[in-house]
């Protein structure tokens, strides 16, 4: 028998289940052993029954369950709960689901001040905030396992297609699956000289140093150069993969911005970072805007409304 | 006291829906709604990032379409700095913005609309989806898996990143193309070529002609179309300024810096999508489907009806083929499925005739730019529909203010009318079934949302 996948998204925007169909065609064999019984972006199970009279929201049982997204509103929740009590199984896909991902930078003003300001803007009308049948917004962006017990959580930003596959051939198989534990740093393959030389960290602005008909190694660590680069204090995972062995953003030859959340699952990156700076006589303060080193963690209580934000930090 | 109909979640679209189909007494529609069901809040959140930042936070607004968001908001802060890309910078992110276009495409057509058309729209939901049509045109479905999946690697290979792209930067691009990746490039992009004149000509052939009927009718509304276009008045998705139509084939045209003269957000208490509308036709916003006021659409079909041709040859052929069958402006709701195969040409076509421009290796890829106060809008055709994003920013070159209008929201308001027109013509005296049911949400999947 085929092992049962529930798969749902949250607070998110789809980039885990594109890259869950990245796979490609490895996917096509998956499906010979997995099931998908729910996935809205694939598949047509409706919540209160196909013709929409049912009173319950329903979520067919699953071995496996999926969740990507933070949990922001009622609905949220709900379903969370739903896919909870029905899943054996619970993995957090994804950043937003494992640390709040980028929709917890509205953690420091709240969900309520922060949805209030978009209908606001220069092109909308003056009118009332949306409060009728829409699920009302929680008080700010969380964490799945804030909300629920989550037995896996498998980060990114989007998420690494091989790492999902592999999360999901070893639990059909019955073993643990083997998340990765070291850093971007651990995984990358760029040129570490030493210490010395960069004072204050550079706004990219400026293309790092390297040349292009070189292979990758030949290029500076770009915190070396001089560049904010968290590679330090995020999660490896992004450079899973058969014939991909560059952290994708290093190839790309820009800085780690650590869409894969801290190394340790209760670290805070902003600190980690602003540590890892302070250790090589970096001046951390020339950091603009430090907190936004929480922007894909900002959940778990780490980013927090600020009395009143000042224009800028100190 | 009449009944609710829920179809919740709207499937195989892109974010949280959910359509309410309210019944009176007898079991006739009163009235529908399309709810969106949940908001982010972007335009708050990027508040106080420095700008340069910002194109790799927004582009978390759709997995689906990154690079479009990643793109517009690269062009916005380009316009906050007052810096003009170079040339190799500018051709790369155009390139980078077509070849995102034809994944998109791929995984629209035959991973979320072709259940209900290969399939059929009356089959068990069960296998009503790509798994189902696995099964049955297994060969179909690995060509089409492995198609899309060359477009995502393509990008993977050049840019680091399909998903949430990061090569995209203030004043151009953060790597150059080499000779060796524009030959595999331009080499994969043929391979893309022949098959998406495959799937025009599978879907002229196999698809389309059983369901002329369906087309003819299914949520079917009469609105106004917005798209991009040059100078010639051809088809652009990258650059170019804007075309607004009315439904009787006028246009207004408008520079992208002026949007906010041209249009408004109207917004409803029922749905966290706001509803944009021209609000230079002074006509106000109404979802009325005998007489709507303000009213456009966004999109493929949008775009196909805005354009006076297509600078491409393959494309080209094609839209004089649909506008000799279905006129123009077209308003079949259906219609934006088969104006979606034309793109998927034109944007592989587009691709080669960019990566055939030797100078698009160009180490020349990045002008320098400083933080400083200043007002960006930048633009482009996300496969939704025509993405704008405006910033301003202070004298530290953060960001103050912004506004964004994303392809989807367009078509909110049309989303609406296509739902109530489709809903009122197929459910009669409390009769309707799943089949019927699924009906309506196929005049939502249309729009692609």
């Amino acid at each position: 028998m085929r092992v049962r996948i529930a798969e749902e998204w949250l607070h998110s925007c789809s980039g885990c289940e594109i890259a869950i169909l990245n796979m490609g065609e490895p996917l096509l064999e998956l499906l010979n052993k997995i099931e998908f019984v729910h996935i809205p972006l694939l598949l047509d199970h409706k919540y209160y029954g196909q013709r929409g009279q049912k009173k319950d929201l329903e979520i067919p049982k699953a071995e496996i369950g999926i969740v990507s997204g933070g949990v922001a509103n009622e609905e949220h929740v709900q379903v969370l709960d739903v896919m909870r009590e029905k899943c054996k199984i619970l993995i957090a896909l994804g950043t937003c689901a494992t640390h709040g991902g980028l929709p917890a930078l509205i953690n420091e003003w709240g969900m309520k001040e922060g949805i209030e300001a978009c209908y606001k803007t220069i092109t909308t009308e003056p009118c009332r905030v949306p409060d009728e049948v829409v699920p009302p917004p929680l008080d700010r962006v969380y964490a799945v396992d804030e909300k629920v017990e989550v037995d896996c959580m498998l980060p990114g930003c989007p998420p690494n297609s091989i790492l999902i596959a592999e999360v999901i051939t070893s639990l059909i198989n019955g073993k643990d699956p083997v998340i990765p534990e070291k850093s971007v740093c651990d995984t990358c393959p760029t040129r570490r000289v030493g210490k010395g030389g960069v004072g204050a960290v550079l706004r990219f602005l400026q293309n790092v140093q390297y040349d292009p008909e070189r292979p990758i190694e030949e290029m500076r660590c770009l915190l070396e150069q001089g560049f904010m680069c968290m590679g330090p204090v995020t999660a490896a995972g992004c450079a899973a993969g058969a014939d991909q062995k560059v952290p994708p953003c290093i190839k790309a030859r820009v800085p780690c911005r650590g869409c894969f959340g801290p190394v340790r699952r209760d670290g805070n990156q902003m600190l980690d970072m602003m540590n890892a700076l302070a250790s090589n006589g970096i001046d951390w303060k020339s950091v603009v805007d430090r907190r936004s080193l929480l922007r894909f963690s900002g959940a778990h209580g780490l980013l927090r409304k600020l009395p009143r934000r000042k224009t800028r930090e100190e | 006291m009449g009944s609710v109909i829920n179809i919740q979640p709207i499937t195989r679209i892109e974010g949280h829906a959910r359509i309410a189909i309210h019944l009176d007494d007898t079991g006739n529609v009163r009235d529908t709604f399309l709810h969106i069901m949940s908001l982010r809040g972007f335009e708050k959140f990027i508040q106080g990032r420095p700008a340069e930042e910002v194109p790799r936070i927004v582009n978390r607004i759709c997995g689906i379409c990154p690079w479009m968001h990643h793109l517009a908001s690269n062009k916005a802060v380009d316009g906050c700095f007052g810096v003009k890309p170079t040339a190799a910078g500018h051709k790369l992110r155009e390139v980078c913005q077509v070849m995102a276009h034809i994944s998109d495409k791929i995984l629209h057509f035959f991973f979320l609309a072709a259940p209900d058309f290969v399939l059929g729209p009356d089959s068990d939901y069960a296998v009503r989806n790509v798994i189902g049509i696995v099964k049955k045109a297994p060969e179909l479905a690995a060509k089409v898996v492995k198609m899309r999946q060359l477009g995502q690697m393509m990008l993977e290979d050049f840019a680091g990143k399909a998903i949430h792209p990061v090569a995209g930067v203030v004043g151009g691009f953060a790597k150059p193309m080499t000779e060796e990746e524009r030959k595999s490039l331009l080499s994969n992009a043929r391979t893309l070529l022949d098959f998406a004149l495959y799937a025009m000509e599978f879907a002229k052939t196999s698809v389309f002609p059983k369901y002329e009927d369906l087309m003819a009718t299914l949520g079917v509304i009469n609105t106004g179309f917005l798209g991009t276009v040059d100078d010639n008045g051809a088809l652009q998705l990258y650059d170019g300024h804007l075309r607004l139509m009315k439904a009787d084939g006028t246009v207004t045209e408008f520079p992208v810096s002026e949007y906010d003269n041209y249009l408004s957000e109207h917004v409803e208490s029922w749905t966290y999508g706001k509803m944009p509308y021209a609000r230079c036709w002074n006509e106000g916003f109404s979802m009325d489907l005998d007489a709507p006021k303000g009213v456009y659409r966004s999109n493929t079909l949008a775009r196909m009806n805005v354009a006076d041709h297509i600078a491409t040859p393959h494309a080209q052929a094609e839209l004089e083929e649909f506008r000799e069958k279905f006129g123009r402006p077209a308003q079949g709701t259906l219609l934006y499925h088969w104006a979606r195969l034309i793109e998927l040409i034109y944007a592989c076509e587009r691709t080669i005739e960019l990566l055939e421009q030797e100078d698009i290796t160009d180490t020349n890829i990045r002008a320098k730019a400083e933080p400083k106060a200043g007002r960006g809008i930048g633009a482009v055709e996300a496969p939704r529909g025509t993405l704008i994003h405006d910033y301003t920013t202070d004298d530290n070159g953060c960001i103050v203010k912004a506004n964004m209008i994303v392809g989807t929201t367009h078509n909110i308001a049309p989303m609406n009318m296509s739902v109530k027109e489709a809903a009122t013509s197929l459910i009669k005296d409390g009769v309707y079934d799943e089949a019927l049911l699924n009906r309506v949400e196929m005049a939502v999947r249309a729009y692609d949302p």
